[in-house]
């Protein structure tokens, strides 16, 4: 405990990043580091707005803060005030800044046709509508009503299912809960029942 | 423990005298909660490192013990003997608190008497897509008298049924049974009469404590050796630590992950871990408990909201055709709890049909019930790739997940070539979507691109500073992300995806009348911002306002939904409130308090629960089954350890944390025989979501393998079970279908234990760690660790190529050779174990071959798990 | 002068997660080595070898496995001592080098010319040429952050506080209590490296060790370049720097600690190198 109070107190020495996280008052607008111009001549988030986030890794759900500067990230770090973490992370929340700011991000979407041998670049509302096209189509031509099957002991039954077996979707436990809701949702009133995500794995 | 979910919060486990970590390498994979365990441990407390591997946990570990993978039932079970042989139980904690004293159905018998099996076992009859060869009636496992067997329903209305007639179909029981709403009359109609009959003594031959005591009894410090490879001196320091931090004025915790989970009897595993902390009195304490730690940002919160085939929200289950499920009051006969609070669950689920269908979900349609889908069987990962496999599904949406690099991956591909569509969306360029052109097979030139006819799709993502929304950690705390900027070009948030979906299909859909959609055009979908309201700092247009989102988990009064729902004592039968999560209701009691945006941490210093920081569900309640952290009486058990107790003057309970209690339920409040919900508990019966409001040591319903936690081999093992002549859990999921072959026990072609892991340079396949240099560097390539022994037996030196192979699949990779790996001695023959990290694939600034190449489609009965802690090998040198 | 600020590194509880190591990429925004393309080096779990121009913090994995029964991986997160009497800083012929108002020792990258002098000067291999910007580099133990009153980058983000920062006197004083309790616990062998003035006039990023300070790489006895030798190695140094700027890096182009580090294996003459230090043999 003493030693966390000593990070801390150094910090607040200069409360530059305290008047910040302090409080709950960084919600959606973020947090005006330009007060503190004067004091952070040298620091490369001066004139950065603090917005506090999550990790995305792993579970244990430690806060960050994510600067921002003329709308680019610049820097990701440990938010002190979470007593999750204290400001603290491991090596991969440590890097979520690359994350995001990475060369390697494909930005455009891509299709490949059936037995195509490449990519091709695509218009996102071009692939939007024909992935629900597929939809509609899969579903419109696999939807069941009433299936018959055998129970658990072996007995024929036949029930009302109203649903589309032939769609599957997988994922979830990497994105926010409010995706998860929609997407179980939508699938759901779609008939999907192959519904899954990591926590099978 | 009824719940889902860790009982504790990481930060507790400051206040633990002893941490046990076992199926889990906490510091390696969990660091920032370790820091806790850290913590501890500068205070004094005992920890403990259970590992096939000297880990990087281990290495700060007090005592380490070695296992081998798949063997911790055994290690368990017997500390489990040890602590009744030597009765070191908490005897106030386990008599008032657990079923100990619960008197057992008479025809019920055990693996001592069945010789491995429990009673009841019989051959599966259903589809094979569901895995299972044997199954079990579980009739005889019941209290006596006190079925809570399908939601309490008479064991003897079973009887009166026509033997020939399938229990899916509902049946007289069924057609008597009160409608509603109010679902009152239909609750009572299930209820069981009187309480579970009860020997406080302990010594009735058929309580649960004796029950319990006799099939443990052969786990003794030799049999654990025998099995584990743990030595006898080691396992009993790790018994004497545990039991002599267990007490009224000390208490030990257990850390457990993955290397729990993924087995043929990963559920049992966990379940054999919270016996023994129930018999400890370890559970609703501070600094006790059973910490599981998640591996994903919301894993919790994608099963608490779930995008999982088997359970719609709140962990009810998913209505299915194999259940007598026909209406939603058949679904409510069947399923429900009258005793303890799954009594509610008429509220929760008339809420949750609300929440799909909003006003067109009425009394009338029976909530919208036929448009809801039904499962018919197993629909999880690996029967799902299965039945791709065997060309039944057309369509996938794989959104943040790599199937090609996990779980029989070269099987897992070749499923994904029956594709007609699929559709990727990630960050980065993944395995899954380069299945097509990248994949080892097809870079070999097995399978050529132009032979395969998926239309693939690449839609690239957001990061998570890039959308706001809620994960929900390993402790159950709900915590908002905020949006920080927009992501680059078309890289969209994954609610913009599905909500767009869902407009496209809205209109592609409108103008339907084919009953087939009516349930989908009657799907409440109002997720646009209101007008004037779309941020402005953005250049991208069309995102769902994802505060409606939540606020339509959390719930409102139907007839004004500007009145968020303030908790789930508020949820109404009648179609008056919606909901979608009534374990979720009251993260958003109001339009202006969005409590997942909380961030007020407690003061330095103060002893607490961090309140004010996030919300933790249900009703922001930290340590689950607090109710036990004081004793019958209501006292706290001792200074050192007072959580939430009684306070007399004020007539409620109180402390650091909300009480998961009725608030002003006296401790000498009594059972009420007749009563519903939580008048059928005491005062003193914490477990308020159980029909006995007790701790479960035995499991009368819930386990569909066996109500105490038997130790068998894995799948694959290198020797047969010495405790039993039943070998494997004969409830295991498996799929006999080619390329997913079993290695037999004892089979000497593959003779090595191998258990697959993470390291704490990366993460899962790698997807959001290999394209990172900073990541990459610190771990570039792929290995497999093995003891000095082993590399010298085989000739294969430190950083030389080995190859890996099992009958699925094989893979070329660099041997790490280390000391920190030992051999062990198994039932008298020395026995290697090796291990892989999960993280590499073909896609990345750092690729190799995937470890998950080698696994196979075989897992856990209870929740479809796979086995990838546990199997065989076989390894030589490959330069 | 403000009080002098450093940093207490604590193997005891260092987890060796490495997010010390990024966390300070992180911040000073530096690469990693060949974009993330690296080998395996089959050194238990480190990957990035050495302290260099661009890894500034390095995490150390040393495996005492001999006797089993008392096996033990200890993990090491190294970085610049900041020594009171620095002998890059008596070397440096530029001035780049300088001592802060937090005793700290930081090099100025616009004035640093790249001369190398610094490199051979340290006696713990801490410094090394950036190649994207051919200066001297090595941490600073964020003078920026520091300014402005905030924790440097590592400390801030070590999860288990093995990395304490903070005024060096507090430091020393929680070095020795934690080193009281280790002793206590029966660690016969922990001790702490360079938090007295015997070395280097006291070392401002000191360490609690278990074990030899070989098998962290740590010398026994380092010494400043002015008392290696009677001419003074540091003068020497500086001129050897100046040639070398006239003459161009490449042709006495001094090899990274990295590259003597490989070439000193393949030689077998890697003698400095701890017998446990990882697997390697």
């Amino acid at each position: 405990m003493a030693v966390r109070t000593s990070r801390r107190s150094f910090l607040k020495q200069s409360s530059l990043l305290m008047a910040g996280t302090a409080a709950g008052s960084l919600t959606a607008l973020g947090v005006d580091l330009n007060t503190r111009r004067a004091m952070a001549t040298e620091l490369r988030i001066r004139d950065a707005q603090a917005y506090p986030s999550i990790c995305p890794y792993c579970a244990v759900g430690c806060g960050t803060l994510i600067h921002v500067e003329d709308g680019q990230i610049v820097n990701i770090e440990g938010n002190p005030e979470s007593p999750v973490n204290v400001g603290t992370l491991c090596p991969k929340g440590a890097a979520t800044f690359q994350l995001h700011v990475n060369p390697n991000r494909i930005t455009h979407v891509l299709h490949r046709d059936p037995g195509a041998t490449d990519w091709e670049v695509w218009d996102l509302d071009r692939a939007m509508d024909r992935i629900a096209e597929l939809v509609k189509e899969t579903r419109d031509e696999t939807f069941v009503e009433e299936w018959t099957g055998p129970d658990d002991e072996g007995n024929e039954i036949t029930k009302t299912v109203n649903y589309t077996p032939a769609i599957f979707t997988l994922g979830g436990a990497t994105m926010a809960n409010e995706w998860n809701h929609i997407h179980q949702k939508l699938m759901r009133g779609l008939g999907v029942v192959a519904i899954e995500n990591q926590a099978r794995i | 423990m009824g719940r889902g979910a860790a009982t504790t919060f990481a930060e507790d486990l400051s206040r633990s005298d002893c941490i046990v970590i076992q199926g889990s390498n906490m510091a390696e994979n969990h660091p920032v909660a370790f820091r806790w365990v850290i913590e501890a441990r500068k205070r004094g407390a005992t920890v403990i490192s259970v590992d096939p591997r000297f880990t990087r946990t281990s290495a700060m570990a007090n005592i380490y013990a070695p296992i081998r993978p798949g063997s911790d039932i055994a290690f368990l079970g017997g500390l489990i003997n040890y602590v009744i042989e030597n009765d070191l139980y908490f005897r106030d904690y386990v008599v008032n608190y657990t079923n100990a004293a619960t008197i057992i159905n008479e025809d019920f018998e055990d693996t001592e008497d069945l010789d491995g099996v429990f009673s009841g076992l019989l051959e599966f009859e259903g589809e094979p897509i569901n895995g299972f060869e044997y199954t079990y009636d579980k009739e005889t496992w019941q209290y006596e008298g006190f079925p809570v067997n399908r939601g309490g329903r008479q064991a003897d209305a079973d009887v009166e049924q026509n033997d020939d007639e399938s229990d899916a179909i509902g049946g007289e029981y069924f057609e008597q049974a009160p409608g509603g709403p109010p679902y009152d009359d239909l609750v009572e109609y299930v209820r069981p009469d009187g309480l579970p009959e009860l020997d406080e003594s302990l010594e009735d031959e058929r309580c649960v404590f004796q029950i319990i005591r006799r099939h443990f009894s052969r786990y003794t410090p030799e049999m654990v050796e025998r099995i584990t490879g743990c030595p006898r001196d080691k396992f009993l320091e790790v018994a004497e630590a545990l039991t002599d931090n267990s007490n009224p004025s000390r208490t030990s915790a257990f850390c457990y992950a993955v290397a729990w989970t993924q087995h043929t009897k990963g559920v049992q595993m966990i379940g054999c871990a919270a016996l023994l902390q129930l018999l400890l009195g370890n559970i609703g304490r501070p600094g006790g408990g059973i910490v599981a730690l998640r591996g994903h940002a919301t894993i919790q919160g994608s099963t608490d909201v779930p995008t999982l085939y088997h359970s719609i929200h709140g962990y009810m289950d998913h209505p299915s055709a194999l259940e007598p499920h026909e209406t939603l009051e058949n679904y409510l006969v069947n399923e429900i709890q009258p005793t303890g609070y799954w009594a509610n669950m008429p509220k929760f689920l008339v809420s949750y049909m609300k929440s799909m269908y909003g006003e067109h979900a009425t009394e009338e349609n029976g909530w919208g019930w036929d448009w809801h889908p039904k499962i018919t069987g197993d629909f999880s990962h690996m029967a799902s790739m299965v039945r791709m496999a065997r060309g039944e599904i057309e369509g996938f949406f794989c959104m943040g997940q790599n199937p090609a690099t996990s779980l029989n991956g070269k099987f897992e591909r070749a499923a994904m070539r029956n594709l007609k569509w699929l559709v990727v969306k990630d960050i980065f360029e993944t395995e899954s979507a380069a299945f097509w052109y990248a994949a080892p097979e097809v870079q070999n030139g097995e399978i050529s691109p132009e032979d395969i006819d998926t239309e693939v799709f690449f839609i690239p993502s957001a990061a998570v500073g890039e959308m706001g929304g809620s994960f929900t950690n390993t402790q159950r705390w709900v915590q908002w992300h905020e949006k920080s900027a927009d992501p680059p070009g078309d890289c969209r948030s994954d609610e913009w995806f599905t909500h767009q979906l869902a407009l496209r299909l809205k209109a592609l859909y409108e103008d339907s009348d084919n009953p087939h959609d009516e349930g989908f055009n009657n799907l409440l979908w109002d997720f646009d911002y209101d007008e004037g309201e779309y941020p402005e700092d953005t250049r991208i247009e069309g995102e769902p306002d994802t505060e409606k989102i939540l606020k339509e988990i959390n719930g409102y009064w139907t007839d004004d939904p500007d009145t968020h729902l303030t908790g789930f004592a508020e949820l109404e039968d009648d179609g008056s409130t919606t909901c979608a999560s009534w374990i979720y209701c009251g993260v958003f009691p109001n339009p202006d308090e969005n409590k997942t945006r909380n961030r007020e941490p407690d003061p330095e210093g103060e002893i607490g629960s961090h309140q004010g920081w996030a919300f933790s569900w249900p009703d922001n309640r930290r340590i689950l089954y607090n109710r036990a952290s004081a004793d019958p009486d209501g006292n706290p058990w001792s200074e050192e350890k007072r959580w939430v107790w009684w306070d007399e003057d004020a007539g409620e309970w109180t402390g650091y944390d909300v009480p998961d209690f009725d608030v002003t339920k006296p401790p000498d409040a009594e059972a009420d025989p007749e009563g519903i919900g939580l008048d059928a508990h005491s005062g003193s019966d914490p477990f308020i979501m159980m029909a006995d409001g007790k701790g479960w040591l035995y499991t009368p319903n819930g386990m569909v393998d066996g109500p105490i936690p038997t130790h068998y081999e894995s799948a694959e093992a290198p020797i047969r079970n010495p405790l039993y002549s039943q070998d494997k859990n004969p409830i295991t999921k498996y799929w006999r279908t080619d390329g997913n072959e079993l290695i037999q026990h004892g089979d000497r072609d593959y003779p090595f234990v191998v258990t697959t892991y993470r390291l704490t340079e990366h993460h899962l396949s790698g997807v959001m760690t290999r394209w990172l240099p900073w990541l990459a560097e610190l771990q570039p390539e792929m290995f497999v660790e093995m003891s000095e022994e082993l590399a010298n037996t085989l000739g294969i030196r430190n950083t030389g190529w080995c190859r890996v192979s099992t009958p699925r699949g094989s893979i070329r990779v660099k041997a790490l050779v280390t000391r920190r790996l030992q051999p062990l001695i198994i039932d008298g023959n020395i026995v290697h174990c090796v291990g892989m990290p999960f993280h590499w694939g073909y896609m990345g600034v750092v690729t190799g071959e995937a470890a998950n190449d080698l696994t196979a489609l075989v897992g856990d009965p209870n929740v479809a798990i796979h086995e990838a802690k546990a199997f065989m090998c076989n390894i030589e040198p490959d330069d | 002068m403000a009080e002098p600020m450093g940093f207490f590194t604590d193997v005891s509880v260092c987890i060796g997660c490495k997010a010390c190591e990024v966390a300070c990429k992180q911040w000073n925004q530096l690469p990693a080595d060949n974009g993330g393309v690296v080998e395996l080096t089959g050194n238990s779990y480190d990957n990035t070898g050495t302290l260099d121009g661009t890894t500034w913090r390095h995490v150390r994995f040393v495996e005492d496995f001999d006797d089993r029964s008392q096996g033990r991986w200890l993990m090491f997160s190294d970085v610049c001592k900041h020594c009171v009497h620095a002998g890059c800083l008596e070397v440096c012929p530029t001035g780049a080098i300088f001592r802060t108002e937090f005793d700290t020792v930081v090099i100025q990258s616009d004035i640093c010319n790249g001369c190398r002098a610094c490199i051979p000067a340290c006696p713990f291999d801490v410094i090394d040429i950036n190649p994207v910007n051919n200066t001297a580099m090595k941490c600073t133990l964020c003078y920026d952050r520091l300014q402005a009153g905030m924790v440097p980058a590592c400390a801030q983000a070590c999860p288990t506080e093995s990395i304490k920062f903070g005024p060096v006197r507090e430091l020393q004083e929680e070095a020795d209590v934690r080193l009281m309790e280790l002793q206590r616990a029966g660690v016969s062998d922990a001790s702490l490296y360079g938090r007295d003035e015997e070395m280097l006039g006291g070392l401002n990023a000191f360490f609690l060790i278990v074990g030899p300070p070989e098998w962290y790489g740590l010398p026994k006895n380092p010494q400043l370049p002015s008392s290696r030798s009677l001419n003074g190695e540091g003068i020497l140094g500086a001129l050897t720097a100046a040639v070398t700027v006239v003459l161009g890096a490449i042709s006495f182009r001094k090899l990274g600690p990295m590259r003597r580090r490989a070439e000193a294996e393949q030689n077998g003459t890697l003698d400095d190198q701890p017998s446990r230090d990882g697997v390697a043999s």
